[in-house]
Parts: structure tokens; sequence; C-alpha cells
């Protein structure tokens, strides 16, 4: 089990003078699976970005520690692995360039031999030299998961993690989320019920 | 932080040899400028002085249609929060001044040959000084370029914001660097240009450093 440690002080978000959400309290360590729900609209994604960093909240702090140590912002990134319906790769590359360069972005060492088992694991290695843009809107939902799992990630952050899959890949995801829970935290945004009843604990966002 | 910055600048450059996004407009853009030029000036002479001033407005409106791609192509391929996601704040803007740096020489290299082969007018007496006032604003092009282009790729209206926001902030440079121009044609030495050669090293510091400051919070929204 990991110590990685995720806390939420009076988290609040508003985009001008749209309040999303106000005063979130939260904090997950070590490993398992959390959630968060709510009605469109009510902030799950922003929620989410926030927790990743990647969004500043309006008011609050997200603080993410290992062990005692506080990670500073500029390190975050390499401690956390994200899923997204937004989150697109570079489409001119293909899926092996996409992995190596990230890695290389990211100062880590390429490992070949995960790459190639993760795409098999995401029933993509036989397309491993096409360019992202020839895959379809399922396979580029599985290819966000081995950008998301590439470097270990302490933390994973998955937004709406089955949207665009059908049910082979679906069950794909969950074993990964099995898996991976196990040793680490995962936290899930979304509405699908089959997603959520995997949550020992949720996060209701109620829309303002 | 080098050799992610390098590695993400590597990744530009080979994006930037299958898509083609900055070159070609940049390319054609030279082009259609210089030879607008050359068309409305027919067998004139024209003065020195406005040979070097037209030299960098050729250069400054190249840079206008060009170097917003940076971060322009990533916020229009989608591709921003997976940057976002791979690396720090100051390697991304390490790794995008590096790309629009080496871009900015290629294409003011391209620019000086072209000019000194079709300008009879354009010759330069202080070849040394040229060449430091050419490096120099160079940077200085590069760095507020950069900056500008992850402000603007935020807006909506994009084309139309970079110029304009750009003017008025390279304005100081584009002033000094034609003076220098200038200077270069006339002959002039070292020590008669140190005053200009120090407004554009101070120039380029001051705009290096703000940029670092200010892209933290450019990039978060």
């Amino acid at each position: 089990m990991s110590n990685y440690q995720l806390c939420g002080e009076a988290v609040s978000k508003n985009f001008g003078r749209r309040l999303i959400f106000q005063n979130l309290n939260f904090r997950f360590t070590g490993s398992g699976v959390y959630g968060i729900s709510g009605p469109n609209g009510a902030g799950k994604s922003t929620l989410i970005k926030i927790i990743a960093g990647v969004n500043s909240p309006s008011a609050g702090k997200i603080i993410h520690k290992i062990g005692d140590k506080v990670i500073i912002p500029e390190k975050l990134h390499n401690l956390i692995g994200f899923i997204s319906p937004y989150l697109v790769l570079y489409e001119e590359f293909s899926a092996w360039e996409n992995l190596e360069f990230f890695a290389r972005i990211r100062n880590i060492k390429f490992d070949k031999e995960k790459a190639a088992s993760l795409l098999g694991d995401f029933l993509l290695y036989d397309r491993k030299d096409d360019q992202v843009r020839t895959y379809s809107s399922g396979m580029k939902q599985r290819m966000k998961f081995i950008f998301a799992l590439m470097h270990s990630p302490e933390l994973l952050l998955l937004d709406e993690p089955t949207s665009n899959l059908d049910d082979e890949g679906k069950n794909t995801v969950y074993k990964m989320i099995e898996r991976v829970s196990s040793e680490r935290i995962v936290i899930i945004a979304s509405n699908e019920r089959t997603d959520i009843a995997l949550c020992t604990e949720t996060i209701m966002l109620a829309k303002f | 932080m080098h050799s992610k910055a390098f590695a993400l600048f590597l990744k530009d450059f080979r994006s930037e040899l299958r898509t083609r996004y900055a070159v070609n407009s940049l390319a054609m853009f030279i082009l259609v400028a210089i030879s607008v030029i050359l068309f409305s000036i027919g067998q004139e002479k024209i003065p020195q002085s406005l040979t070097g001033g037209l030299f960098w407005v050729v250069i400054f409106f190249s840079a206008m249609s060009g170097l917003a791609r940076a971060f322009v192509s990533e916020e229009e391929r989608g591709t921003t929060l997976t940057l976002q996601l791979i690396a720090s704040p100051s390697t991304i803007f390490t790794g995008k001044l590096l790309f629009n740096l080496i871009l900015v020489f290629l294409m003011n290299i391209v620019i000086a040959v072209l000019y000194s082969a079709l300008f009879d007018e354009f010759v330069i007496r202080s070849f040394y000084l040229f060449v430091l006032t050419f490096v120099l604003s160079n940077f200085g092009l590069a760095i507020s370029s950069t900056i500008i282009a992850a402000i603007i790729s935020k807006a909506g209206s994009k084309g139309t914001l970079y110029p304009v926001l750009s003017f008025p902030i390279l304005l100081p440079l584009i002033l000094t660097s034609v003076q220098l121009t200038s200077n270069c044609m006339v002959g002039t030495s070292f020590a008669e240009s140190k005053v200009d050669l120090a407004v554009i090293v101070c120039y380029d510091v001051i705009m290096l450093t703000a940029s670092y400051m200010l892209f933290d919070f450019i990039w978060k929204d």
C-alpha cells in the first residue's frame, strides 16, 4: 500500500459570479477507489482538474503528500495519472511515439517492455505504429489509459473512464482499477452507476 | 529541467516536420512580403535608412504570422491539457521558447539573405555590429512572441489579438533594432552604438524574467 495522502481543505470554485462548489473537505490515504459524482454541471471535471493541479481553486487548498512530505506543484505531474474525455494525445504521432515522447519530457526512462505490455493489455499492440489520428474513439480512450499508467503514478484520476468503451473495454478498465487500487489511490468522477459502484467513498456534488 | 525542455522542443520539432503548422505560413509570408516591397519600389532608389526599416517590418510581420503557433497549435488540437499533465510550467515555457528561438533565427537568416541578394541598398558596413544586433534582437523577438502566444492561446480571437498585443510590447525592440541596423549600414563603430545595444540587452533580460514569472499564472486557468 502506498503512503500517498490527498487532502482537500475548504475547496471552493467559482467561474466569475457562478459558484460551482464550495467548502469541500476530503482526505484520501493509502489505497482504494474513491468517487466524485453529481449531476451534469456540478463540477466533477473541475474538481478533478483542481486535484490534478491543472486548475486552481478559488478558495481553499489541495495538499498532496507522500508520508509527511508535501509535494510541490512543480513535481506533481509525474505522480499523477489522468484520464478524461477532453484529453487529447498527439494525433500526428503513433501510440509508441507518444509514449516515448511523454517519457522523455517527464525525464523518466522509456520502459519498452512496460509500454508493450500495456499496449497488449488494452488491445492496441498491433496498431502501436499507426498514427493516433487513425484510431477510433474507443481506441483513443484505451490509449489514454496507457498514457496515464506508463509512469506508474501514485494517484490515478479518472474522469468518466468508461465513456466510448464497449463491454470488453469496460471490463479491461474495471480489472485495471481493481489491480491499481489495491496499492494506490484511484479517484473516479462519473455518473455511471457501474463506475461509482466500485468506490468505497463518494463525494456528492450538488448543482448550484 | 533542460533535458525535459529539450525533449519538448524535439517533440515540437518532429510535430512541425509532419504538420508544417508554422513553417509554411512563415515561408509564404516572407516570400509575399519581400515581393510586395520589390514590386512597390520598382526601379526607384530608396534611402538606406528606409531599407533597414523595411527589413524589420518584414521580420515583425513574419513573426506575427508564424510564432504564435507554439501555443495556439496546442490549444487548437486540444493537447494543452496533455502538456499540463506531463511537464511543469517552466519546462513548457523553456521548450516552447527554444522552438521559437530556432524558428526566429532560421526565419530571420532567410530574410537577411534574401534581402541582401535582392536589395542593392542593403549593404552592411559594420558586419560584427550587425551580427550582434541580429542575435540580441532575435532573442528579444522570440521571448516576447512566446509569452504573447501563451497569453493569446486562451483567447477567442487569436489571429487578431496576436499582432495587436505584440505591437506595443515589441515596439521598443523594433525601434532600437531599426536604429542599430541603420548604424550598421552607415558603418558606425561598436562604441557609438553601445547605448542602443544596452537597451536591447535590458529588453531581453526584462522580458525573459517577466515571462518566467508570469507564465505560471497564464498557464493555469
